[in-house]
């Protein structure tokens, strides 16, 4: 696959992580954050943690659309299709997210609610038009990669006069979140993996104020193996010298504005949401996107006038503190014994990219190694 | 987050194209791009392209570890 | 006997109810199409004698939708399944049964469909339907046809194949790419939508068998990666005779557009189903001479060798990635989806 494989080379990888060996200072720690949930997957898929020297580590951060999405907001998507009978468009990756009281879409599918998994907003308004006399909602969750897709799917539906076609909007944005971890400071990060995709969209002078204000370097990484430890390099040089820069590494697809066309699109559509709670790291003022009044008409939330449902985590659970980067995974009461992924009690073990699940089959592996 | 992967453009339908990876095709929403060309390279994420990949970055990027290989293979 | 209007007719309730109706069913389209000496009895079972030694016997319902895709449909799938799994024994399969529970309103003509490919799935193979069973449901309790078959064999002398044999030092050998079938099915259901020339690659593996038992009757485990995929067997392998397994990413093949799919929609070939592959544990020194007979067989040419059976309390499969670095292949938890995160 091209663009894909020639950054999926080992012999390199190999070469790049004795480079990464070669500098770094075996007097001090350095604690990455890879914001993005991609990354976390792409870590742990090909790796790459064995590759690099022991006083790196990496901290997972909080860049999973489905971990962060807290369980009243399923628990409100759930109540939308048994009290009013919607079809609901998910990606699959909610289905199997635990909502409150042990229930999950997955679950709501078997008792009978028209749940349907799309790969695309496309999907959810092919199904409004051959429904006409059905309610259709998308339940639209994402970061700012996902964002865009969801505008365009509103205006495509406004233009075609789609009167059964609305949109549950969940759609959060990356820097106030990334800010939000940097000022909580427990975590202690010395440099940050930016987000591939999302930086395509919004570009990387976006990241500027993260860098300036706490002085933590942060490198947009690409998202195939290479990138990622290229990056990891990059940041261990700006740390080794000092300084606290965006640099982009990605550059064969982001630039320093990102996509235009996708901006406007999506400031088009959406506006910011005063606030909004992200599961484990609470409410956070101006970090989500809504739908403009202009397009009141395909905003789910006021069309079946959805009430905010809070729902508590699960006693025990420790998703907030994992997802700060403050807890490792096996340090929560829960990991392995009543949280696996099977029967995954918090979001971080449910997504494959959550830290607790990518956790679960390297860290298993390292501990027994250990043991062994 | 977002699993975005780069395919060839092989036909272009006004709004939309056909993307070949490796012999799968499918069809993505080219709204989110002002000019797409056969043969380009685009970042697919949920139906849509996102973004052309430039071939001249990527070979920097590419040299970018060569040099690095070169240096290791000198220590 | 009644007429059968296998073009447009439907499947109606009359048709599982025992009478006339059900008889030409019966007739006219199962018997006429499997048609052997067994069968053509018109016996509610089936008579024969049983050659000396160890009989195996299997059953698989299939549900699969849609019911036809690229490589195969329900019925040819159904008779190389049961095939396979007597097969996974070291046995020579016999005989099969097989029992439709249709629903009301299914077209003859697709029901004629399957039951001719089933029929030539089980000449080639050499393996007859000899006896089976009809049933028909009301229309909504049932999605169009469900098939279940059962087969039986004789596992041959000095032959001992068992999930539990495995021992550390072993080498694992798979027969061929992975994760053709799934990504077949993916492509032909709805809303996913992908067009590829990847056709499943649902096939009877007996004959490949029989050469690999002939060749080397040490064979320790032998299994179909089939729902789960080679992940999921090899963890079932793994717990079953407690070890641990290492494998190596850069030795599995896999074709190119499957990795193509898997990547566009985020899934993992290890854990896409298989339906015309196979999984072999067998100890090292054997190793070479059984990837050389099986490379000779049809459905062997891509086998290769990729890794080992170690000692492992934990039971853990790991794969070093191309990297060198180490991946834990987990068990499946839940159904595998895509994903776009």
């Amino acid at each position: 696959m091209k663009y894909v494989d020639e950054f999926r080379d080992g012999d390199t990888a190999r070469a790049l992580a004795r480079v990464i060996r070669a500098e770094i200072n075996p007097e001090r720690n350095y604690r990455l954050m890879e914001f993005c949930g991609g990354h976390t997957h792409a870590i742990f898929r090909f790796g790459i943690v064995d590759l690099m020297p022991d006083n790196i580590r990496f901290i997972h951060g909080p860049g999973c659309p489905v971990c962060v999405l807290p369980a009243g907001r399923i628990e409100a998507a759930i109540r939308l299709v048994e009290e009013e009978d919607v079809i609901l468009c998910t990606y699959a990756d909610l289905m199997r997210v635990p909502a409150g009281k042990k229930d999950s879409l997955q679950k709501a599918k078997a008792r009978g609610g028209d749940i349907r998994m799309i790969y695309s907003p496309t999907d959810a308004l092919s199904l409004a038009r051959e429904n006409p006399q059905r309610e259709v909602v998308f339940f639209a969750i994402g970061f700012e990669t996902t964002t865009p897709p969801t505008a365009a799917a509103i205006k495509i539906a406004e233009a075609e006069e789609i009167s059964n076609f609305s949109v549950f909007c969940n759609h959060v944005e990356t820097p106030p979140a990334m800010m939000h971890i940097l000022t909580a400071g427990d975590a202690k990060i010395d440099g940050i993996l930016g987000p591939s995709h999302v930086s395509t969209i919004i570009g990387s002078n976006a990241y500027a104020d993260c860098c300036d204000k706490y002085r933590v370097p942060l490198v947009i990484a690409g998202f195939e193996p290479l990138d990622v430890i290229q990056s990891v390099l990059m940041l261990v040089r700006q740390i080794n010298a000092g300084v606290a820069r965006v640099e982009n590494q990605y550059t064969r697809a982001v630039s320093e504005t990102g996509n235009e066309k996708a901006k406007v699109l999506m400031h088009e559509v959406f506006e910011q949401r005063p606030q909004f709670e992200w599961r484990g790291l609470g409410v956070l003022p101006n970090s989500a996107v809504q739908i403009r009044s202009e397009f009141a008409d395909f905003d789910a939330e006021k069309r079946f006038g959805m009430k905010e449902i809070a729902t508590a985590d699960i006693k025990g659970c420790i998703c907030p503190a994992v997802l700060r980067g403050m807890n490792n995974p096996d340090e929560c009461k829960l990991f392995g014994t009543a949280c696996t992924p099977e029967d995954p009690k918090g979001a971080c073990m449910v997504s494959s990219e959550g830290a607790c699940a990518a956790y679960y089959s390297y860290g298993r592996y390292r501990s027994a190694e250990a043991t062994a | 987050m977002c699993l975005a992967v780069p395919a060839r453009v092989v036909e272009l339908n006004g709004d939309s194209a056909i993307v070949d990876l490796d012999g799968i095709r499918k069809e993505t929403s080219t709204l989110l791009l002002d000019e797409v060309a056969i043969g380009d390279y685009v970042l697919i994420h949920v139906g849509y392209a996102l973004e052309r990949i430039d071939p001249l970055e990527a070979a920097k990027t590419l040299k970018l570890f060569d040099e690095l290989k070169a240096m290791d293979a000198e220590a | 006997m009644s007429k059968l209007d296998i073009k447009s007719g439907l499947v109606e309730m009359g048709h599982g109810s025992g009478g006339r109706a059900s008889a030409t069913l019966i007739e006219k389209l199962f018997v006429r199409h499997f048609d052997n000496e067994l069968l053509d009895q018109g016996n509610d079972q089936a008579l024969f004698n049983v050659p000396a030694g160890r009989m195996v016997i299997s059953t698989d319902g299939h549900v699969i939708t849609p019911l036809f895709f690229p490589g195969g449909d329900i019925g040819s799938l159904s008779v190389h399944g049961t095939i396979n799994d007597v097969a996974m024994s070291g046995a020579t399969p016999l005989y099969l049964s097989a029992s439709f529970i249709l629903e009301e309103g299914f077209p003859l003509a697709e029901l004629d469909r399957i039951v001719i490919s089933m029929a030539k799935a089980s000449r080639d193979a050499g393996v007859p339907v000899v006896t089976g069973d009809t049933k028909v449901v009301e229309r909504g309790k049932g999605d169009g046809v469900f098939i279940t078959t059962t087969g039986i064999g004789i596992v041959p002398d000095g032959i001992n194949i068992s999930g539990d044999l495995a021992e550390p030092g072993d080498s694992i050998i798979v027969s061929g790419s992975i994760g053709d079938h799934g990504i077949a099915i993916l492509s032909s259901r709805e809303g996913l939508q992908f067009s590829t020339a990847i056709e499943s690659d649902s096939a009877a593996l007996h004959t490949l068998v029989a050469g690999m038992v002939a060749a080397v009757p040490a064979i320790h485990c032998l299994r179909d990666p089939t729902r789960g995929g080679l992940a999921t067997t090899l963890n079932e392998l793994a717990r079953q005779s407690n070890v641990g397994m290492r494998i190596q990413e850069t030795s599995i093949p896999v074709k190119a557009e499957v990795k193509g799919a898997c990547e566009l929609l985020g899934l993992d070939p290890l854990y896409i189903a298989n339906e015309g592959k196979l999984v072999c544990i067998v100890p090292s020194k054997d190793a070479d001479q059984l990837l050389a007979v099986m490379q000779k067989h049809p459905l062997g040419q891509n086998a290769a060798i990729i890794g080992n059976v170690c000692k492992d309390a934990h039971q853990m499969v790991v794969m070093e990635t191309a990297f060198g670095g180490n991946r834990v292949v987990d068990w499946l938890a839940g159904e595998q989806l895509p994903r776009i995160c």
